[in-house]
């Protein structure tokens, strides 16, 4: 079984402020921290899960700077074999199906029976890179995937996606194919010291939109769906009234408003 | 200005909400408001989708009993094809979401998923759709096309009662083959656990702030002490601190408890949807800057470590006293 991982190295976000920069249509990045995106993750360890099992190869990429490398190694540390990094200037302010377009450029070069994708980014939170790159590479595709078992090595999975409510439906899909992890379907390893060794000494091959014969007016912004006009910070209904103080305080009128309401 | 087109969703017999709100929506946008519906027998749909619509394109046939993203695609392909409609709309569901994109890319329409709010300008519309889980909202804009396609998140538009009794067309079915490449299988049930938090009065609700399952305990001695049941977002059930049955939100649980005491938890609009109908909602978060204080009614903007063994001091006094 030979397979693609598809990684976004993402900005955490999720406890610090997030600043508009000057232009309006970008955060100032400086004191905020990065990583692999979160389904990303879980993807890069259902492929390092199946080839364990089946033997095969697994080739990571990423569309991102010079520091999306981190991310890159640790999926390599982790059992990843091959390594892509698409990057151009041409790819900057590019949408998901900009993306897409890049990575299809760069799997329609490799041998490949699934595709695998996260479900969603943490920053730009499109959900569409994974069923819009199926279809430019013309595969059958499936996304919210939370069970992957094999029925036929290079021919045949059945797959579980993740429905509202937590049901699951099952689908039989035919190889190849790309198929957007969701968080929670396995327990992502930690990588090795070993592994990190041995991926620090790995070459990571480095892609231009030439050397993927993508064409500049097709990718970045150019090559979007839609265009960014403007961040601004999100309308928030009423605010919470916060309880100031140090904690002691906080929590006494936290306690005093439970039990006023009859709650405690 | 053109049609515009909604795509029905359904599953195992009901309409999903989403759809009636975007018809809703659909209709303060301008425009002929048409109804997308692919399934077996449900004339039940039909007719509901007509009380919001002005027309109802329906499609009977056993191919649709159950969605399958690329029989969808074939049939909304040709539809679109046929009818010429300017706009198609579809939630941004587990459905929407696996079927928009290829949708957009065979036919080359834009797409902006996740969209949370929408402006007509002409033929055009003009979405805003958020970033970085909720923190910003982002303003696009769309290129000059005869077809744009959005996925609205549900709850963006209000349903409202029926107004209208749009005429129902019985179409044939435009896909004249099954696809043997991805086929339905069957529909499995998540499992149930030892408590129902749907029927709790009092929810502990725990998030990622926790940091590790051996912290477990200062939440789990929060819940005893008001009497509450744990929930979780989907973070903890994901790391498997607590099991899948409590995690609230739109892949989980709908709650709506007396008091909903949100710990460490962000805020994401998947798991707001699940407990923003809770009667009293508390949070303690240390970012003020967290999406979950823009629904709660009382916030504490601090270290949880410090506030939970506090508050848990302080009401044990008062149900001592
Ligand atoms: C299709 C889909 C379905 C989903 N369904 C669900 C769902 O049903 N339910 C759900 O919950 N999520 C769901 N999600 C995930 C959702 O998008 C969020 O990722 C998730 O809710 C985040 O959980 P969290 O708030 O616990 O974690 P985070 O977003 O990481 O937030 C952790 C919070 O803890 C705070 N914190 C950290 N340390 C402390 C401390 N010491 N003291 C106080 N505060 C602290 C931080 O400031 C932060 O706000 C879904 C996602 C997708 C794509
Ligand atoms: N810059 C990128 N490089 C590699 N993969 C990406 C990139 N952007 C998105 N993806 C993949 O597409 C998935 C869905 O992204 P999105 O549609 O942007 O939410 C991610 O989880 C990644 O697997």
């Amino acid at each position: 079984m030979n397979m693609v991982v598809c990684v976004k190295r993402v900005p955490d976000t999720s406890e610090s402020e997030v600043h508009i920069d000057a232009s309006g249509k970008d955060i100032d990045k400086s004191r905020l921290s990065f990583g692999i995106n979160e389904c990303d993750n879980y993807a890069v360890e259902e492929a390092i899960q199946i080839k364990e099992r089946l033997e095969g190869n697994v080739t990571v990429i990423s569309l991102g700077g010079k520091d999306s490398d981190e991310v890159i190694r640790m999926a390599l540390a982790k059992g990843g074999d091959d390594a892509i990094r698409l990057e151009d200037d041409a790819f900057a302010g590019g949408d998901a199906l900009a993306v897409a377009k890049a990575l299809a450029g760069a799997v329609k070069g490799l041998e490949y029976d699934i595709v695998f994708t996260g479900a969603l980014t943490d920053d730009d939170g499109y959900a569409a890179v994974p069923v819009a790159l199926a279809e430019l590479l013309g595969v059958p595709h499936a996304t919210y995937v939370k069970k992957v078992e094999i029925l036929e090595p290079g021919k045949k999975a059945k797959v579980g996606r993740e429905l509202e409510g937590g049901l699951m439906e099952f689908l039989e899909i035919d190889m190849p194919c790309v198929l957007g992890i969701q968080t929670g379907i396995n327990e992502p390893r930690y990588a090795s010291f070993k592994g990190i060794k041995q991926a620090a000494k790995k070459e990571i091959a480095v892609k231009s939109a030439a050397d993927l014969g993508l064409d500049a007016a097709d990718i970045g912004e150019a090559g979007s769906w839609a265009v960014l006009e403007q961040f601004t910070p999100p309308v928030v209904g009423e605010m919470a009234e916060i309880l100031e103080g140090e904690p002691d305080e906080t929590a006494a009128k936290l306690a005093g408003i439970l039990k006023e309401k009859g709650l405690v | 200005m053109k049609d515009i087109f909604v795509l029905i969703e359904h599953r195992r017999g009901e309409m999903r909400d989403v759809s009636v709100e975007m018809l809703c929506g659909a209709g303060k946008l301008g425009g002929t408001v048409v109804a997308v519906l692919l399934g077996k027998d449900v004339d039940a749909f039909a007719d509901k989708a007509a009380g919001y619509a002005d027309k109802v394109l329906y499609v009977n046939d056993a191919m649709f009993e159950n969605y399958n993203s690329e029989l969808y695609q074939k049939a909304l392909s040709a539809l679109i094809k046929e009818h010429g409609p300017g706009l198609v709309l579809m939630g941004n569901t587990a459905q929407g979401v696996d079927l928009a994109p290829a949708l957009a890319v065979e036919l080359g329409a834009p797409l902006v998923t996740d969209v949370t709010a929408v402006e007509m300008d002409g033929d055009k519309p003009k979405p805003t759709r958020t970033f970085y889980g909720g923190k910003l909202d982002a303003h696009l804009a769309m290129k000059d096309a005869d077809l744009y396609i959005l996925t609205i998140r549900e709850a963006t538009f209000q349903a409202e009662d029926p107004s209208k009794s749009g005429e129902i067309v019985k179409v044939d079915n435009p896909v004249s083959e099954d696809v043997a490449y991805r086929k339905f299988v069957e529909y499995v049930e998540p499992e149930v656990g030892d408590v129902d938090i749907t029927q709790s009065t009092l929810l502990v609700g725990v998030g990622r702030g926790i940091r590790e399952d051996k912290n477990m305990p200062v939440v789990e001695e929060l819940a005893q002490a008001i009497g509450a049941d744990l929930a979780a977002s989907r973070a903890v059930v994901d790391a498997g601190w607590l099991p899948s049955d409590r995690q609230v939100g739109i892949s989980g649980k709908t709650v709506k408890p007396k008091l909903y005491l949100a710990v460490g938890i962000s805020g994401a609009f998947q798991h707001v949807t699940g407990m923003k109908g809770s009667e009293v909602i508390v949070a303690i978060n240390k970012d003020p800057d967290a999406p979950i204080f823009g629904i709660a009614d009382y916030g504490i903007v601090d270290d949880l470590f410090k506030v939970v063994p506090k508050l848990v001091e302080k009401i044990k006094e008062l149900k001592g006293a």
